[in-house]
C-alpha cells in the first residue's frame, strides 16, 4: 500500500459520521460519542455514589436524614457509650477519647510519682515538657505569655528566679490549685506627695538605681515607721514575705512598677512612685482545682518549675 | 453534504492494536539483559536475609510504623529526608545528562513501563505466536483456539502484575510473614488494597495501554524532548542514504540483488559474468550501485523497522515526539541490510547535525558542552557528596534550640539566664548514654538540671532543658558559646553545636 493510500484511509477512518439523518434537505448532525473509557467511568462514578449513600449519611428525610448503614459507636461527655449512623463529631470524640486512653498511663504515673522522681526521670520530664507545653498553652500563656515570660505591670515573669508566694513544686501546685489575690493599698490616701517621693527614692536605693540620696534616706525612715508602714507587709529588711505575696524589694526584678524599660532615672522613680501612690489591686490568679484534674495541675506544677525558676 | 464536514476529524484517537515483531540484535540483547537484571533485582530483592538485633532480618525493609528505613547496614531516619532530596536530585540530573548525550535512554531502557510492557509482549508471543500469528488471531472471530489463547495471556498479565504488587509491598513489610499472611487473610488491609491497586494498574499499563501511557500520559517524554540539542545522539533513519534521489524501493529486478539471478538465465549471461570479473564487487556491492544508478536509496522499504516497533511509528518519518528511543529498528535494519550485503547503519544512533553534514563523519557521543559539562559536574558534586553525608553520619542527631520567649531572663541578683532546649536522636542499634558540656563559658554556668548525663533507647529522641546563667559583666562579653554533646564512651563521636547567648545590651 503506498503511503499516499495509507494515509487516506487514515483521514477516512477519523472522519467523523453523521447521525444518518438530514432536516432541510442537508442539515445533518455530527454524531460525536464520547469515549468509552470516559462513559464507563462515568457509570462508576454514578455506582459509586450508590454505594456511598448506602454506607454514609446522605439525603435528607424528614426531620432527620438517612444514616446509612454503617454505624459508630462512641463515649460521650457523659460517659456514656452510645451507637449512631456514621458521622465525623463522634469520629472526633472517639479520637479524643483514644488520645486520652493513649496518655491515660503517663498521667497515672504522674500522679504516682513524686516531684523529684519525675525530674529525674528522663521519659517523664519528655512527657511533662510535651503535655505541659499544651496545657500552659491552652490555661496559661493568655496571661504569662506563651514562653511564661510575663508582662511587666499585669502578670508575673514565671521564668526568672523571683517568686511572689514561693518557687517550690508545693508552692508552685498550691498556687495553681487556690489561686492568689494580692493587693496593696493606695499610699495617697495617707502621705503626702513629698512623702512619696521620698519612699520612691528608697526603693529605688535598695535595687540600686539612681535616686536622690537626702529624699532616700528620709524614704528609709518612712518606710520603717508607723505612718507609712511599709515594712509590715515588705518586712523590715524590704526582702518581702512570701505567705502573702508582698513582693522583695531588693532584687533587680519588678512586676508592678515599669523599671526596666523606663528611659531615665526619673521616669524610672516616677514609676516607682506610681505604685506607691495608686496602691494595686489587680494581682488576681484564678484558682484551677475545679477547672483541671489533679493530674493535669501536676503537670503543670513540674511544667512550670522547669520553666528556669524552680526552687 | 455540508462544506466542511470531510476535514472534520474526531477529536478521541481510538488505539490502533500494535503487534510487534521480534528481533535479534544488539539492542534486543541490551533490552532483555536489562530487564533480566531489573527483575532480579525487583522480585527478589526483599526476599534477601540479612541479621539484625532490633528489627526483621530483611535486607532492605521501609519500616514505616517504626518511622525507619532499613537497607543493608544503614538505617535511615526521617531526619535524613535531606539525602532522600539528595536521591531525588541526582536522579533528576541524571537524566538531563544522559537525555542531552543520548536522547531518551531512559526510556528506551530503563522505565519501568518499557521493562514491564516488553515482558508482557514476551507473554504474548510465547502464548499467541509471532506477528503474522497474532495478527491473524486478532482478526479471527472468537472461536476457542482464540478465546484459550486470549485468555491464558490476560491471565498471565494478571499474575505477573499480581507478583509485581506483592513484591512491591514486601519491602514495606517482612516478605515471607506477608506472603504467608495474605493468602491466610490476614495481612493488612493495607497490604491488600496496595497489591489490588497495583495489579490493576501494572495490568492496565503493561497489558492494555502500553505505548499509551508513554505517549498520552507521561510527563517525562515530554520534556526530555526540549532537552535535545543538534549534538545529541539519537535513533535517526538516514534519509539521504535511504531515500536516495528518487526514494525508496522495494527489491525487484533491476533494483537490487535479485537482478543477478534474473540474468543469469538469458543471453546476457556473459555480459553479467565478465562485469563481475572487471569489478570486484559483492553481490551486495553491485546491487547497490545498481540502485545507485537508477536513483533509488538503499532502503528496501520491507517495513520490519515499522514492524519491531513498541510505540507503531515509522522512524523514517524522522525523529518524533512518540520514540522511546528503544533502537529495536535499528536492530531490524541492520538484520535486513545484512541479509542483502548492504552496509549497516540505516538506521543508527546519530546526531542531526552529523546527519546534516557534508560529509558524515562516524557517531559518537559528543560531550564538549556547556550543558552537558555543567549538568556532569552537579552530579559528580551531588553524588560526592551523598556518599559523603552517608559515610560520615552520626550515630546520633541533635538539634539545641534556644528558648525565644523569653531571649533571656533578668535575675533577682541581675544575673542574665539564658535557656536553650536540647534534642537527641539516638540512631544507634543499642542504648547510649549522652554527656552534656559547655565550652565558652564557666562550667558551673551551664545548669541541666538533672541531666547532664542522659540515656535513650535506638530510635528513640531524649530533651534536655538546658540554661545558662552568667553575671551581667560576663554575659556582655559573651555573644555565644558551644555545646558538646558526647556518647559516653565514644569521644571520636562528639558533636558540637554552637549557640548564641543573648543580654539586655545585645537587644537590637
Amino acid at each position: 500500500m503506498s503511503e499516499q493510500k495509507l494515509r487516506q484511509q487514515k483521514m477516512e477512518s477519523q472522519t467523523v459520521q453523521t447521525t444518518g439523518h438530514a432536516w432541510d434537505g442537508d442539515l445533518q448532525e455530527f454524531n460525536n460519542p464520547l469515549p468509552a473509557w470516559w462513559v464507563y467511568t462515568f457509570y462508576a462514578t454514578v455506582v459509586f455514589a450508590i454505594v456511598y449513600w448506602t454506607i454514609y449519611p446522605s439525603w435528607p428525610w424528614g426531620k432527620g436524614w438517612i444514616g446509612g448503614v454503617s454505624d459508630i459507636t462512641y463515649v460521650n461527655s457523659a460517659g456514656e457509650t452510645k451507637t449512631h449512623s456514621w458521622n465525623t463529631r463522634a469520629l472526633l470524640l472517639e479520637d479524643l477519647n483514644q488520645a486520652a486512653v493513649a496518655q491515660k498511663p503517663y498521667f497515672d504515673k504522674v500522679s504516682g510519682m513524686s516531684y523529684a522522681q519525675i525530674a529525674k526521670d528522663p521519659e517523664m520530664n519528655g512527657f511533662i515538657l510535651s503535655s505541659g507545653k499544651a496545657l500552659f498553652a491552652d490555661n496559661c500563656a493568655a496571661c504569662h505569655q506563651a514562653g511564661g515570660q510575663g508582662v511587666v505591670g499585669f502578670f508575673p515573669n514565671l521564668t526568672d528566679d523571683d517568686w511572689l508566694y514561693g518557687g517550690s513544686y508545693d508552692k508552685i501546685h498550691e498556687t495553681l490549685t487556690g489561686g492568689r489575690r494580692a493587693f496593696m493599698p493606695a499610699f495617697s490616701e495617707v502621705l503626702g506627695g513629698e512623702q512619696i517621693d521620698q519612699l520612691a527614692n528608697y526603693v529605688a536605693r535598695l535595687s540600686g538605681i539612681g535616686h536622690d540620696a537626702a529624699k532616700a534616706t528620709a524614704g528609709d525612715a518612712l518606710f520603717h515607721s508607723e505612718t507609712a508602714a511599709c515594712y509590715y507587709c515588705h518586712g523590715s529588711d524590704a526582702k518581702g514575705r512570701k505567705e502573702i505575696g508582698a513582693p522583695n524589694l531588693t532584687d533587680k526584678i519588678w512586676l508592678w512598677a515599669n523599671v526596666p524599660t523606663t528611659q531615665g532615672e526619673e521616669g524610672k522613680v516616677a514609676a516607682i512612685r506610681g505604685v506607691i501612690a495608686n496602691g494595686l489591686n489587680k494581682g488576681v490568679m484564678p484558682a484551677w482545682a475545679g477547672r483541671l484534674t489533679p493530674e493535669q495541675i501536676k503537670v503543670l506544677s513540674v511544667y512550670v518549675h522547669e520553666l528556669g525558676g524552680g526552687q | 453534504m455540508q462544506t466542511g464536514l470531510e476535514d472534520q476529524l474526531g477529536l478521541y484517537q481510538k488505539r490502533i492494536p500494535i503487534f510487534t515483531r521480534s528481533v535479534k540484535g544488539r539492542f534486543r540483547r541490551f533490552k532483555t539483559s536489562v530487564l533480566v537484571l531489573a527483575y532480579a533485582i525487583y522480585f527478589l530483592l526483599p526476599w534477601l536475609p540479612w541479621t539484625r538485633l532490633d528489627a526483621p532480618a530483611q535486607a532492605v525493609l521501609f519500616d514505616v510504623p517504626g518511622r525507619r528505613f532499613l537497607i543493608f547496614g544503614l538505617t535511615i531516619y526521617p531526619q535524613d529526608v535531606i539525602w532522600l532530596a539528595l536521591l531525588l536530585f541526582i536522579a533528576a540530573i541524571l537524566l538531563f545528562f544522559v537525555t542531552g548525550l543520548v536522547g531518551r535512554a531512559f526510556c528506551g531502557y530503563f522505565c519501568f513501563q518499557t521493562l514491564w510492557t516488553d515482558f508482557f509482549i514476551w507473554i504474548e508471543y510465547k502464548i499467541q505466536g509471532e506477528r503474522p500469528a497474532r495478527v491473524r488471531l486478532y482478526r479471527q472471530p472468537w472461536d476457542r483456539e482464540k478465546i484459550i489463547k486470549i485468555a491464558s495471556t490476560h491471565a498471565l498479565w494478571v499474575l505477573a502484575s499480581f507478583w509485581t504488587g506483592i513484591s512491591f509491598v514486601a519491602y514495606f513489610t517482612y516478605a515471607p510473614q506477608l506472603v504467608t499472611d495474605f493468602f491466610t487473610g490476614q495481612a493488612a488491609a493495607a497490604a491488600y488494597i496496595t497489591v489490588g491497586i497495583l495489579t490493576l494498574s501494572t495490568y492496565a499499563a503493561a497489558g492494555l495501554m502500553r505505548e499509551q501511557i508513554c505517549t498520552y500520559v507521561c510527563p517525562y517524554g515530554r520534556f526530555q524532548s526540549v532537552m535535545y540539542e543538534p549534538e545529541t545522539l539519537a535513533v535517526h533513519y538516514d534519509a539521504r542514504r535511504g531515500e536516495g534521489a528518487s526514494g525508496r524501493a522495494v527489491v525487484r529486478a533491476g533494483r537490487g540483488i535479485v537482478v543477478e539471478r534474473r540474468r543469469a538465465g538469458a543471453s546476457a549471461e556473459a555480459e553479467v559474468a565478465a562485469e563481475r570479473r572487471q569489478t570486484n564487487m559483492s553481490a551486495g556491492q553491485r546491487a547497490l550501485a545498481e540502485r545507485h544508478a537508477k536513483g533509488f536509496g538503499d532502503c528496501v522499504d520491507c517495513g520490519l523497522c515499522v514492524q519491531v516497533c513498541p510505540v507503531g511509528i515509522d522512524i523514517r518519518d524522522g525523529l518524533q515526539y512518540k520514540c522511546i528511543s528503544c533502537g529495536l529498528c535499528i536492530d531490524a535494519c541492520n538484520t535486513i541490510m545484512d541479509s542483502f550485503g548492504f552496509p549497516r547503519g540505516l538506521i543508527r544512533y546519530d546526531s542531526e547535525q552529523n546527519l546534516a553534514a557534508e560529509k558524515p563523519a562516524r557517531p559518537k557521543v559528543q560531550w564538549k558542552r556547556l550543558k552537558t559539562i555543567g549538568y556532569g559536574v552537579a552530579l559528580i558534586l551531588m553524588s560526592a557528596y551523598l556518599v559523603y553525608s552517608i559515610s560520615t553520619r552520626g550515630s546520633f542527631d541533635r538539634a539545641v534550640n534556644q528558648i525565644r520567649q523569653p531571649l533571656y531572663v533578668v535575675l533577682s541578683g541581675g544575673d542574665i539566664r539564658n535557656r536553650y532546649q536540647i534534642r537527641i536522636t539516638n540512631k544507634a542499634a543499642q542504648d547510649q548514654v549522652y554527656v552534656i558540656s559547655a565550652r565558652g563559658i564557666p562550667d558551673a554556668a551551664l545548669d541541666l538540671g538533672n541531666f547532664r548525663e542522659i540515656t535513650i533507647k535506638p530510635g528513640h529522641s531524649g530533651l534536655v532543658q538546658a540554661s545558662v546563667r552568667l553575671p551581667p559583666a560576663l554575659a556582655m562579653q559573651t555573644k555565644g558559646f558551644e555545646l558538646v554533646i558526647t556518647p559516653q564512651g565514644k569521644p571520636a563521636e562528639a558533636r558540637v553545636e554552637t549557640v548564641r547567648f543573648d543580654s539586655p545590651s545585645q537587644r537590637p
